[in-house]
């Protein structure tokens, strides 16, 4: 049982800044994860109404609020038709659409939890997240930072011209992933990002080039089996290590075999 | 086959509760009872195997709010057992309501109740406790003779001799048999000796275990709980508080569900003893997590089988073994493994010359298994099943051929079940209906998809019984009222089964009257005629008998009133529906005028109360045929198509019964493929939330086609069997036949998750190339 | 702390708790038919419509609904009643414990695509567990109420 001594619906990031310098302080966002802590938050901080809810795309960008929802992910047609219909992919399996309601972009990408499927979405495009003090830094960059008292106020993603496939293994339909992969080519290159393994999601770049020369069953195999080689896993009750890199091996050759239009999984 | 033209048998008549069910309306015991009784909770023990030395709770019971705080020192002294079962009780008593010596992870070691919540939950942290920790027994492979026992105490008693021995961690054994297994197994063609191993499954009914309590206008203990057992419970209660049952009145209202985990007691004691001790209501709610790691699941079970058949595929002879795991307490153990025998060798009644079953259940410092839907047949006949299946295979024989050749069919004794007769058996039928409507010659042989999928299809059959045979009692009870409608009033349980309905069906055809003219009342122990409860799927046959004849007791009765009024005999009245009629004149008397008559200058009750029991408990029977898609690389299992035929005799309502079937087969395949109650090597438990014990979701389970075979089942209500607990029982053996047909590899083991399927494919390669 | 919203249509106001969370305001208001059946936001037993959207009063703090409207079963049983009956003909209605988590998510799916396929249904009611029914029941009984809409709208 959660127990929440203050709730402040914050009229500025300012405010809500200052509040969340107190250790007690806690940003909330879909709160699906904090709710089930049963420690004690000094004051819950809601940036609800900084007007943060929304997807806004222009020619350059999508710059998505941090309040923004999984389902507004899932059904934005500018963003799905930016990534191939990967963005719907990645999140439609998590949990219900209740869920996805509430869960905010973000609380996922803040959160930095190794099973985000949103977090292995948004590595495979060229993604900046725009903190309030910290400014804007490349997403990969923030991903390995670890949480401090910043507030994440958006996420920004640039326009380039990109190729985007998202896949995921769950036992379950929808449970937490046992592996995520998502694979793009953006401006050319090439870069599978693998995420619950069960660590936080990492990009691997085809630094070898093995796809450069385009993508065939074989190109596919050697890079899906570079990525399984860069690609540290682990067991948890999920999945073994093993298995979990078995996966590496099926889902990024699957993933680049329909990145390059030879076939679908989906 | 007898099948007559019923104006309410055989109908798919609405629940008579569906309404009130779907608009959300306030039914169950936390939605009924008051929300300002005392907050019950337990505070569980962090080990598997401890004894409590010290405990100390001063500083939680002077947190605001807390009303009380018991520990082990406050409790009575009789052990007891929460298993729902007639007296005398084949589970020992092996319980207090808090014990000093606790057994598993979850096992209560304080009681709290507090005027909130979260001032309960407060107390629980501040209560102090040091144990003497000792080590587990977690292994049931390695329990048996095992110099830890989980059981040392002096007063363990068992109210019946099952074999049961707590000096070696066993709550019971037995062997048993029929021929001579091992002249008949050296003279097959073929013996194939396997073991598999079947899983703890939690029911996870959608409403977690709860109880309210409160002291009655008299004093009495009154008891409104989710149960499926109220007259056992009634029972427990009496022996575990030590008062008399007068001073108890057990009520349930609607149930979230049960499947049989609300056949055990589970957590009615622990507000009960609040309430006694502080003349206070008190109200305890499980939560999901305690529901997982404190509830009943299913026995984990090892079976192993020796099968012997000749080369043409005849099953000779079965011998049997079965260890179960009963875990920390014995509720279920003796009982629930003997279905593992008894309710999976009869299906191969054909040509078995001999057979044997034998068994031991033994104690662990796990969680207490308890009674779940299938209740040990299920564990069997995925064992029995998928060795037939092994059989077939490896004698290059169709697997519906195999089983068309040693199925049990009407007519035919049955040594392995209590020497019952087959009076009413379609599985000959079942088999011929799934294999046509399924499309087996077509979805049997595997089929190359691409991308690393491919289809093929598994088959297995099933059995129950219809009750316990000897043991249960149904009763009902029939009053007239004076607009000519009538209350029917049971004690048994609908758990959202429907029981109430079809129980009213029956009565409105007895009666020859509309469903709508049959209110049904129960359960409750001050109002209901005792009935053992709902479980054992038993309510069907055995309480809807008692149906039968009560209406035929109240309509002679009716008769007899009509008969007064008339100044006649009641020999020469005839009961019409409506009205009662004076034979070979046209003097009728309506309903109506005899319900009014029954409350003037009347000597004879227009009610009637009959019980009923049986000697027998006859089989219902089921194939299923399950065709899936198998991605080979990444292991994943997708249902296609699952398709079951089954004989529950005469369907008294058959959109319940298709129902029935379809959620059974839906957990079936969650046990199979996802489910898995499971600890650390310490035996904490950790699928003890939903985000880790899966259930199939409406994406997980394929598209389900139900159909059914009539049989008449003589000695049922309308040729009725039971449906509610075979539905289980087909998944299991069916997809791991699927799923060997896909990759060339048996799992003896379940849950069959993706990763297993896969890794067994990779060491399948490595092992060839 | 204060707390005002629009609970099935009429203004409430109450003080609360801050960490108290939706469901619970809920059921102190007399709304029974939100149910618990998790405690993990995984089983949609508690789905309420926040602003005609379905999301899990479990997981919400009620604060947080502070100026929005609020629907439950209560407020919606005409709306439920359409296609309630086709579920209770079929019998998939069962323990009914998850019936008006599943009900509100139906109502919100209806509301959002009037004519969806069998997948779409699939999909959208995903995050709604059902233990007794196998679902199949629950699939059948929207399918035979779209299929009588329909009929309706053509005659």
């Amino acid at each position: 049982m959660i127990n929440i001594q203050n709730y402040v619906q914050a009229e500025s990031l300012e405010e809500a800044y200052q509040l969340n310098q107190k250790r007690s302080g806690r940003i909330i966002g879909g709160m699906l994860w904090m709710k089930m802590a049963r420690n004690t938050i000094g004051t819950a901080i809601d940036l609800c109404r900084l007007g943060l809810d929304a997807i806004e795309e222009t020619e350059e960008e999508f710059s998505i609020g941090a309040m923004a929802t999984l389902r507004q992910l899932e059904t934005h047609p500018g963003l799905n038709a930016y990534t191939c219909g990967a963005a719907a992919r990645a999140v439609q399996d998590i949990i219900g659409v209740q869920f996805r309601n509430m869960a905010t972009v973000g609380g996922s990408i803040w959160g930095r939890f190794g099973f985000s499927d949103v977090l292995t979405l948004f590595l495979a495009m060229d993604t900046y997240v725009e903190l309030y003090k910290g400014g804007i830094i490349p997403l990969e960059t923030f991903a390995s930072m670890k949480q401090d008292n910043d507030i994440l106020v958006r996420i920004l993603v640039k326009k380039k011209p990109g190729i985007f496939v998202y896949q995921a293994m769950r036992m379950q339909r929808t449970d937490f992933p046992i592996l995520t992969c998502a694979l793009s080519q953006v401006e050319g290159a090439y870069r599978a990002v693998i995420g619950a393994r069960p660590a936080r999601a990492m990009v691997i770049r085809d630094k070898q080039g093995l796809l450069k020369g385009g993508i065939t069953e074989d190109s596919a195999r050697a890079f899906a089996a570079y990525a399984a080689e860069s690609a540290p896993t682990d067991s948890n009750v999920r999945g073994s290590a093993a298995y979990r890199t078995h996966l590496i091996n099926v889902l990024a050759r699957r993933s680049a075999l329909e990145l390059g239009g030879m076939n679908t999984w989906n | 086959m007898e099948q007559k033209e019923y104006k309410s048998i055989n109908k798919p008549i609405r629940k008579k509760d569906a309404m009130q069910l779907l608009l959300g309306k306030p039914v169950y015991t936390d939605d009924i009872t008051p929300g300002n009784a005392l907050v019950v909770k337990l505070l569980r023990s962090p080990h598997a195997n401890a004894i409590v030395q010290e405990i100390n709770t001063s500083t939680a019971m002077k947190v605001p709010g807390v009303a009380a705080v018991y520990t082990w020192e406050d409790v009575p002294k009789t052990r007891f057992a929460i298993a729902g079962q007639t007296y005398p009780e084949p589970s020992p008593y092996d319980r207090l309501i808090l014990d000093r010596h606790v057994r598993f992870v979850g096992d209560p070691v304080a009681i709290i109740a507090a005027e909130t919540e979260k001032a309960a939950l407060r107390a629980m942290k501040l209560i102090k406790v040091k144990y003497q920790v000792l080590e587990p027994v977690l292994d049931f492979r390695k329990a048996k003779d095992n110099p830890i026992l989980v059981h040392p105490e002096e007063d363990w008693f068992p109210p019946c001799q099952v074999g049961g021995d707590p000096k070696r961690n066993l709550v019971a054994s037995e062997v048993n048999g029929d021929g001579d297994v091992e002249a008949v197994l050296s003279d097959c063609d073929i013996v194939l000796d396997r073991t598999y191993h079947t899983k703890a499954f939690n029911q996870a009914m959608m409403e977690t275990f709860r109880t309210y309590t409160e002291l009655d206008r008299y004093g009495r203990l009154h008891v409104i709980s989710s149960t499926q057992i109220v007259f056992h419970c009634r029972r427990i209660l009496s022996r575990a508080l030590g008062i008399p049952k007068s001073r108890i009145r057990v009520e349930k209202p609607r149930i979230g569900g049960g499947f049989g985990a609300k056949q055990t007691a589970v957590c009615e004691v622990y507000p009960a003893f609040v309430t006694l001790k502080t003349g206070r209501p008190a109200k305890i709610i499980y939560t999901r997590e305690e529901s997982q790691i404190a509830g009943s699941p299913r026995h984990e079970m090892e079976i192993r089988i020796r099968l012997g058949a000749s080369r043409d595929g005849h099953i000779r002879c079965i011998d049997l073994y079965t260890l179960s795991n009963t875990g920390a307490y014995g509720e279920h153990g003796p009982t629930t493994v003997g279905l593992s025998g008894h309710k999976a060798i009869p299906l191969y009644t054909g040509g078995l010359e001999a057979y044997r079953f034998s068994y031991d259940v033994v104690y662990t410092n796990l969680q207490a298994s308890g009674a779940y839907r299938g209740y040990g047949a299920t564990q069997g006949i995925y064992a029995l099943e998928t060795i037939v299946n092994e059989l077939a295979e490896q004698l290059d024989m169709d697997p519906t051929v195999i089983r068309d050749k040693n199925m049990v069919k009407e007519g035919m004794e049955m040594p392995s079940y209590y020497n019952e007769t087959a009076n009413a058996c379609a599985l000959d039928r079942c088999m011929e209906h799934c294999r046509q409507m399924f499309h087996w010659d077509e979805k049997y042989p595997v089929r190359d998809m691409g991308n690393g999928k491919v289809r093929t299809a598994g088959v297995d059959m099933a059995m129950q019984g219809s009750c316990i045979s000897h043991v249960d009692v149904g009763s009902a009870t029939i009053k007239l009222s004076e607009d000519g409608t009538y209350n029917l009033i049971i004690g048994a349980a609908d758990m959202g089964t429907g029981c109430d309905t079809i129980l009213a069906q029956m009565a409105a055809e007895c009666l020859d009257c509309s469903v709508d003219d049959i209110a049904v009342f129960g359960a409750d122990t001050d109002a209901s005629p005792y009935d053992s409860g709902s479980y054992a799927s038993s309510t069907t046959y055995i309480t809807g008998k008692a149906v039968e004849k009560a209406c035929a007791e109240l309509k002679e009765k009716i008769c007899s009133i009509a008969a007064e009024m008339l100044n006649c005999n009641a020999s020469e009245m005839v009961f019409e529906g409506r009205q009662v009629r004076r034979i070979g004149t046209e003097e009728t008397v309506s309903l109506e005028d005899i319900g009014y008559k029954s409350q003037v200058f009347n000597t004879q009750a227009a009610e009637a109360t009959a019980s009923h029991s049986s000697p027998v408990s006859p089989p219902p029977y089921m194939v299923g045929m399950v065709e899936i898609e198998l991605d080979k690389e990444t292991g994943l299992v997708t249902i296609l198509d699952y398709m079951a035929v089954v004989d529950c005799g005469i369907p008294i309502n058959p959109a319940l019964a298709r129902i029935q079937t379809e959620g059974g087969i839906v957990q079936g395949i969650g046990h199979t493929l996802m489910e898995d109650v499971r600890y650390d090597h310490n035996g904490k438990p950790i699928g003890s939330s939903f985000m880790q014990y899966k259930i199939p979701t409406r994406l997980d389970m394929g598209k389900l086609h139900v159909e059914f075979e009539h049989s008449y089942e003589p000695t049922g209500p309308f040729g009725a069997k039971s449906i509610g607990e075979i539905v289980i029982n087909t998944p299991a053996p069916a997809l791991t036949h699927a799923i060997y047909r896909a990759t060339g590899v048996w799992h003896r083991e379940l849950p069959i998750t993706p990763e297993k399927i896969a890794l067994s494919l990779t060491e399948k390669k490595q092992k060839t190339s | 702390m204060e707390l005002k919203l629009t609970l099935n249509g009429r203004p409430v106001t109450d003080h609360i708790d801050p960490g108290l969370l939706l469901i619970d305001f809920l059921r102190n208001h007399g709304c029974y038919s939100v149910k618990r059946g998790c405690e993990t936001s995984g089983c949609g037993l508690c789905t309420v419509l926040m602003d005609g959207r379905p999301i899990l009063s479990c997981s919400m703090l009620a604060a947080r609904a502070a100026g929005h409207s609020i629907h439950t079963l209560e407020g919606l049983q005409e709306e439920a009643a359409d296609f309630a009956g086709f579920i209770a003909d079929q019998g998939a209605d069962q323990c009914g414990f998850c019936n008006p988590g599943f009900v509100m998510n139906t109502i919100a799916l209806l509301r959002e695509n009037p004519d969806p396929t069998d997948d779409e249904i699939r999909m959208f009611l995903a995050g709604n567990l059902c233990r007794c029914s196998g679902y199949d029941g629950q699939l059948r009984g929207i399918r035979n109420y779209l299929e009588s809409r329909r009929n309706q709208n053509r005659a």
